[in-house]
């Protein structure tokens, strides 16, 4: 589904990204971990197609198509999703207008016609009841006075409802209580399917006791230095990030 | 980050000004230039009584007495008052009896405005004076309305029809010395609409007059005169178009509202004037005075206004809260563009006790447009627990336009509570990111992003016609945001 190949990207002429390789396939969960300044929100970034990230070097395929070359609302049209770290608000547009406008935008794209008002309206209630998230939320303007917990929660119920091939999923427990991020990943649980994937970025190994993932990727100064799978994400818990520090700091050196 | 987001907010090419067309039709135009004669030649022309050519020679003398205003916020362009010409019509008909007797090509300019003027093809609950140059083209609905007491004509007609009313009431809000320009319309104001709401009648339906230039070289002065008797309501809508011309032309209207013990009248305006284009050259000034009474005790005025077009916007409709337990209201979404210019707000004259105000004022520059507010709540010694609520907010869409905010606050009581409130604000890059993020490209991005902060003010309007500014907004900054 999507594969990148030594990706590199700068911001102001600092480079953030010094050679990603990965793959990622239709059902899988990757979860990527690092300390802060690794890279992780910067490749999410990258990939969503925020101006303020040059790409230098790199191939990135989404779908058999160039994902670089796709403006940001193309890929997303395309099925790319990313649930934002710091989520924005917009004042005065209700959360359920800019939903429908989205929807009916990435509908366009592929040719179909806009959503019927009662299909919608079927959508809203099928998918606000999937991932817990509150009636009275969905009428307010878009993020506007939402607590941390709440907006994160919205981003989670965009997600279900415009059903992208594959969601990234930037930091999305920073900021939860327990019981937030309990229902926040039981919604990406129930969303999980053959045909879509998840890239989890997180600082915690907590968040990965929700959202079992596949493969557990290190990002550290702007690279892949480690893969594994779960229990990588275990053993970091326990040891800290130093030790995978070591092996890189001596490589470039 | 940050130099990536001016790029962002750079230009764009311009949007076509979509009512741009001129309609084809023989007209019969003043010679240019203002004088008695011209003034008796528009009175005669209008079959006007004497009184009101009195009336229109002290507004012409006055006129010749005042200076220009030099306190707006913006280079005043001079107007050659005698290079405009100040009486255009239809060559046909002056006057028409049913719709079947219009200009078909009259018809269709209104058509393709989107006002049809067919009353069975019209929007339920909309009565439509159209407004072609100086003459009013057709009324509709008249006869539904006639059955409840209500007036609604052009004024030429009311004149006529109900001269009592209007000698009562024509120049008792705004008089003809007030300022300049009213003085200039209340010499040479051509047509406009009247309004007559009887006791006790609460209107059944939108009233609605549409303004269309089309001459060049005219200038448009329509009056409009609304007064609603006691214990009635009305909601009154006007609309604006004009051709696309290089020169600039004038617009120089009257608006009063009188409303007695408990009335309410609700005014609505969409102005989408000719702006000019992206150089600004052309577009129209639009120099307009409107100000409404509350006469009577718990009256009420309210004025909502969309301002998008034209190349200069200056008018401060205004309310006198003259009845006790009166209310005045000001809604305002003021767009500029490119070079244009808006210096509008509002007043509010608090007279008698209790009386209430609340000012919602917002202002949106992109390009090189420049945006003013421009307000005065003034409390006189009487006016015991007088209250105002003023919220001004100002949008910037790119780092070349301008907001600027002038506030005047005059309380002769000290019983008056008066709360101001301003913000400013950018749209963000990541905002437009986010809203790109989920599929929804940058126009349309800027569009809700937009839509959302003059929501306040687009649900004062009557339900379709919230739906039509809420387009033209959409369309209006079009282009503004890369």
């Amino acid at each position: 589904m999507l594969s990148i190949k030594n990706l590199q990207a700068k911001v102001e002429d600092k480079l953030i990204l010094k050679g990603i390789d990965l793959q990622v396939n239709a059902g899988e969960v990757h979860a990527i971990m690092g300390p802060n300044g690794s890279g992780k929100s910067s490749l999410a970034s990258v990939l969503a197609g925020r101006e303020s990230y040059e790409v230098t070097c790199g191939d990135v395929t989404f779908d058999g198509k160039n994902l670089l070359d796709l403006s940001p609302e193309d890929r997303a049209r395309e099925g790319l999703f990313l649930a934002f770290q710091y989520p924005i608000e917009i004042p005065g547009v209700s959360n359920i207008n800019f939903l429908r406008t989205a929807l009916n935008e990435i509908r366009a794209y592929h040719n179909e016609p806009p959503i019927e008002a009662k299909e919608f309206l079927r959508l809203t209630r099928e998918k606000q009841k999937l991932v817990e998230f509150d009636a009275k939320l969905t009428n307010r303007s878009l993020n506007e006075g939402f607590s941390g917990g709440e907006k994160k929660r919205n981003e989670i119920f965009q997600l279900a409802m415009l059903n992208p091939k594959l969601s990234i999923l930037d930091e999305t427990d920073s900021g939860l209580d327990i019981d937030a991020l309990r229902i926040v990943s039981n919604g990406v649980n129930k969303l999980r399917s053959d045909k879509n994937a998840f890239i989890v970025i997180t600082h915690y190994q907590r968040l990965l006791d929700y959202i079992v993932p596949d493969f557990v990727h290190v990002l550290y100064d702007g690279k892949i230095v480690k893969s594994g799978t779960k229990e990588l994400a275990l053993e970091l818990e326990e040891r800290g990030y130093d030790w995978i520090k070591e092996p890189v700091t001596s490589e470039s050196v | 980050m940050a130099n990536k987001s001016t790029d962002i907010l750079e230009e764009y090419s311009d949007k076509e000004y979509e009512f741009g067309f001129v309609t084809d039709i023989e007209m019969e135009v003043a010679p240019k230039g203002l004088s008695e004669e011209t003034i008796h030649f528009i009175s005669a022309k209008k079959e006007e009584p004497a009184w009101l050519l009195e009336w229109r020679l002290k507004g012409y003398h006055s006129f010749l007495k005042q200076p220009a205003p030099t306190w707006q916020n913006f280079e005043l362009p001079a107007v050659d008052f005698q290079d405009i010409s100040y009486y255009a019509a239809p060559k046909s008909k002056a006057k028409y009896k049913s719709l079947d007797e219009v200009d078909p090509e009259l018809i269709s300019t209104f058509e393709k405005l989107g006002i049809p003027l067919s009353e069975q093809k019209l929007l339920a609950g909309v009565a439509v004076d159209a407004v072609f140059d100086s003459v009013s083209v057709a009324t509709t609905y008249k006869e539904t309305l006639k059955e409840q007491g209500i007036i609604f004509c052009s004024i030429s007609e009311a004149v006529k029809e109900h001269p009592e009313l209007v000698q009562k009431y024509l120049g008792s809000v705004v008089p003809y010395s007030d300022n300049l320009y009213a003085s200039l319309n209340a010499a040479a104001f051509s047509d406009g609409s009247f309004v007559y709401i009887p006791k006790g009648v609460r209107c059944p339906m939108e009233l609605s007059t549409y303004f269309r230039i089309n001459t060049e070289n005219t200038g448009q002065f329509e009056r409009t005169l609304i007064i609603a008797d006691e214990g009635s309501y009305v909601s009154y809508l006007e609309g604006c178009t004009a051709p696309k011309r290089d020169e600039n032309q004038l617009h120089a209207a009257v608006v009063e509202l009188i409303a007695l013990e408990n009335a309410e009248i609700k005014y609505s305006t969409v102005q989408n004037w000719y702006p000019g284009d992206k150089e600004g050259n052309g577009g129209i000034y639009n120099f307009v005075t409107k100000r409404g009474i509350c006469k009577g005790a718990h009256s009420k005025i309210s004025w909502t206004q969309v301002e998008t077009g034209s190349a200069i916007t200056w008018k401060y409709p205004s309310v006198i809260l003259q009845g006790d337990y009166s209310s005045g209201e000001f809604y305002s979404v003021a767009v500029t563009k490119n070079k244009q210019i808006a210096d509008t707000g509002t007043k509010m004259f608090h007279i008698g006790k209790q009386t209430k105000s609340r000012i919602i004022s917002k202002g949106i520059s992109a390009g090189e447009g420049q945006n003013s507010y421009r307000g005065l709540v003034q409390v006189g010694s009487k006016a015991e627990q007088a209250r105002n609520f003023t919220q001004c907010d100002s949008l910037l869409i790119g780092d070349r336009c301008g907001a600027h905010t002038f506030p005047y606050i005059e309380s002769k009581n000290k019983t008056a509570t008066i709360e101001h409130e301003a913000t400013t604000s950018k749209i963000g890059e990541d905002q437009i990111f986010y809203l790109n993020q989920r599929g929804i490209d940058t126009e349309k991005a800027v569009a809700l992003i937009v839509n959302g902060y003059a929501k306040e003010v687009l649900n004062q309007l009557p339900m379709e016609f919230a739906v039509e500014a809420q387009k033209l907004l959409s369309i209006s900054l079009e282009g503004s945001v890369g």
